[in-house]
């Protein structure tokens, strides 16, 4: 093959060291490096966009679940109970209650970092969501809180001198030497420089998988990146198959500058009424009427707004509408005034006009499988954040993902800084990482056979139809063969364009990990006879006891093996 | 394509050191769309090489798909399309890295500041 001047810049490869790795910046990513450095470690915090804008994090506008009793007296322990309920049955409780018991402090620790929680007479204001018993929930003013997260904890990093940040580095793949995790290889984007960077302590903390499917809340950095990057590096995964839909996610028309959740505190609100295509009223055919405003569950409002869909009654776009019409505008206007505004530079005027929304994947309750220190059973591999399986069982309670980023990514950085400053594992290796920069090196010129932009639209459409919220057996065999077929195309050598930002190359290898990854949830789902939570299977539609287990997925030479496990039930 | 439902885009492409050219680029046009919405639609429908930034896609969050529309500085998922030719720059007073590219990083995030070569300042990298 001739060489063309992007692979000959390649040669110019970067190699850095440092004790603990980062591998993203969201909350969980920033709060890991925060408590690394404090624990007297050098730290590289690697995003492949940019530090604490390219996740999950930013883009969150509602709330933190968190038991400070400001509101009302509250304990975690209260907080646990309402989290393993919704769980149903198969929460990793150690997890689970870490999550809340450190809740409180780190949600302190952001007021005194100055995150301005919004407040009431003095204290921090709690309010209820669905699955709490109790007001619990703090935020920031307005829509805010995801940006004041990020930016509080971006604030808190830039200082550290300790903490060497680096935007635009993907994590291609994790180098193990001895059975241990001793750094990564990965691609600069407007270099196009291969980076190998050997560290004593390496952290997943890349969120979540959505980006998976063709209607989602995700990020262009949703992919699910740290699923890939952990199975490859020996770590197991937990519980692939449960994906969280938020059932009204928007959907038409065309809006911008919006969260496409933000229709909850609406109904929250205003109540509003989902009507189908010929504009009837329809849950109650699916077991809940919508009379006295929000009361309809949310597993079965995506059930509801699925089935009528199915039957040819979904509205233009291809979802339920939700109107707000028979509200009157200063109702409206009390309630949402400046969000009025902005649904009006969208064209949007909702005394006169419905919405459309439908379900969209949102979060992703399984991931890797970590112990209450967040180490991975690879040495020196730690992972936190909404990449971590177990904490939320079968479904996650609104505001805990928030929590779950901040208190993971202080654990997990505590804790692979021990393992780091005890010496890590074995030494950095060339040789362990040779496999990957020659994978990256035999990229060949994208030819016309696959548009990879438009093989993740393909596959976005297979897993939406296929696995989403309800499943059942044959179409998740179908599911399986094109996902097999589609990645038959993609081959084995990287397709690149050459040059800085090469997106031909990102793309190809974003398809690697979601082929994986996608490959992991589809026969997790496939496995799981039953329903449950946010797995419904409707050739099994009851919840079995002989499911209330863990699957846990590694990966061999042969591909993906599965396994179950008994859950951890003891929260000491 | 019907061209009663066209937006045309006139992108500036190319990387520092070559010749910057200019490609006109067909996409349907529905009504609400953004800029970034007919890029997204360029890649996935005819060029998958067409470089530009972008993470949150439409919750104008992240920030990163600044780049110049019609002349000014605009956020592509902000940008509303319209049914006539629109032209799509990078943005002029940062370093090109790529197509709509440039350096938008903060200098603390860079690669090259970690390696201690200060690196594309702004400006330069033409
Ligand atoms: C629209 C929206 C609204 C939400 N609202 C709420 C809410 O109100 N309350 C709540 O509790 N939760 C909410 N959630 C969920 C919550 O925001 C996330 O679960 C949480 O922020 C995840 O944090 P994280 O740090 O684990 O991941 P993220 O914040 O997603 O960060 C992951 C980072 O990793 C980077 N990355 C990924 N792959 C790689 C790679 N290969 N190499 C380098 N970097 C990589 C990404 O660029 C990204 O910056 C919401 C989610 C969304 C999408
Ligand atoms: S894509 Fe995030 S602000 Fe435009």
């Amino acid at each position: 093959m001739i060489l063309e001047p992007s692979q000959q810049e390649r040669m110019e490869q970067v190699h850095l060291e440092t004790d603990v790795l980062v591998i993203g910046g969201g909350g969980a990513g920033m709060y890991a490096a925060i408590a690394a450095a404090d624990e007297g470690c050098n730290v590289i915090l690697a995003d492949r966009s940019l530090v604490g804008r390219g996740g999950a994090t930013v883009m969150a506008q509602m709330t933190v679940a968190v038991a400070v009793g400001e509101q009302e007296p509250d304990h975690w322990q209260h907080h646990l109970e309402d989290t393993l309920a919704a769980g149903r049955g198969i929460c990793d409780a150690r997890l689970a209650r870490l999550l809340c018991e450190d809740g409180p402090i780190r949600i302190r620790e952001m007021d005194d970092w100055g995150v301005g929680w919004a407040r009431e007479d003095g204290h921090i204001k709690q309010v209820h969501a669905p699955g709490h018993d109790r007001p619990r929930c703090v935020y920031v003013d307005f829509l805010n809180t995801g940006p004041a997260v990020s930016k509080t904890l971006r604030t808190k990093l830039s200082p550290l001198e300790q903490v060497r940040r680096i935007g635009e580095l993907c994590i291609i793949d994790i180098v193990i030497e001895d059975g241990a995790a001793v750094g990564v290889v990965a691609l600069h984007l407007p270099s196009n420089r291969i980076v190998t960077i050997a560290a004593g302590a390496v952290i997943i903390a890349t969120g979540g998988l959505t980006r998976l499917y063709q209607r989602n809340s995700a990020s262009a950095n949703m992919a699910g990146d740290g699923y890939a990057l952990a199975l490859r590096a020996g770590a197991e995964l937990l519980d692939m198959e449960f994906v969280q839909f938020f059932p009204i996610g928007h959907l038409a028309p065309r809006m911008i500058g919006m969260d496409p959740i933000m229709w909850d505190p609406f109904r929250y609100k205003l109540g509003g009424r989902l009507l189908n295509g010929a504009m009837e009223e329809f849950t109650e055919k699916y077991g809940q009427a919508e009379t006295d405003g929000y009361v309809i569950t949310r597993d079965l409002a995506t059930y509801a707004i699925t089935k009528e869909v199915e039957a040819g009654r979904g509205s233009p776009a291809g979802g339920a509408y939700l109107s707000f019409t028979h509200i009157p505008e200063a109702d409206l206007r009390a309630a949402f005034g400046p969000v009025i505004d902005r649904l009006a530079e969208n064209g949007i005027d909702l005394t006169k006009t419905p919405i459309e929304v439908a379900p969209i994947a949102h979060y992703h309750m399984g991931g890797v499988r970590v112990d209450d220190a967040m180490a991975t059973r690879v040495q020196g591999l730690y992972a936190a954040g909404e990449v971590v399986g177990g904490a939320n069982g079968a479904n996650r309670l609104s505001g805990n993902a928030i929590t779950e980023a901040l208190v993971f990514g202080e654990r997990a950085g505590r804790r692979a800084a021990a393992w780091a400053l005890a010496g890590g594992g074995a030494a950095w290796s060339n040789s362990a990482a040779a496999g990957t920069i020659d994978l990256i090196r035999s990229a060949i010129p994208a030819g016309d056979s696959l548009n990879v932009a438009a093989a993740i639209v393909d596959l976005q459409h297979i897993m939406g139809e296929l696995v989403g919220p309800f499943r059942d057996e044959a179409g998740l065999t179908e599911a399986l063969s094109k996902i097999d077929r589609s990645r038959h195309r993609l081959g084995d050598r990287p397709f690149a364009a050459g040059g800085p930002f090469d997106v031909t190359e990102l793309d190809w290898f974003d398809l690697r990990n979601m082929y994986l990854v996608a490959e992991c949830v589809t026969r997790a789902a496939l496995l799981r006879t039953e329903s449950r939570g946010a797995h419904q299977r409707e050739d099994h539609p009851e919840m079995q006891s002989g499911w209330q287990v863990n699957q846990i997925i590694t990966l061999g030479d042969g591909g993906l093996n599965f396994a179950s496990a008994p859950v951890m039930q003891e929260a000491a | 394509m019907d061209s009663s439902h066209t937006a045309t885009l006139v992108i500036q492409r190319g990387a520092p050191g070559e010749q910057s050219r200019e490609e006109r680029h067909d996409v349907p046009f529905e009504p609400g769309q953004s800029v970034l919405d007919g890029l997204r639609w360029i890649r996935t429908h005819t060029d998958p090489s067409l470089a530009f930034r972008f993470a949150c896609i439409s919750a104008n969050a992240c920030k990163e798909c600044m780049m110049q529309v019609d002349g000014k500085t605009a956020y592509a998922c902000t940008a509303r399309l319209v049914e006539s030719d629109m032209t799509i720059a990078p943005l002029p007073n940062k370093a090109l890295i790529r197509d709509l590219v440039t350096e938008i990083a903060p200098p603390g995030e860079r690669l090259a500041t970690v390696l201690g070569q200060g690196g594309l300042g702004e400006g330069d990298g033409k």
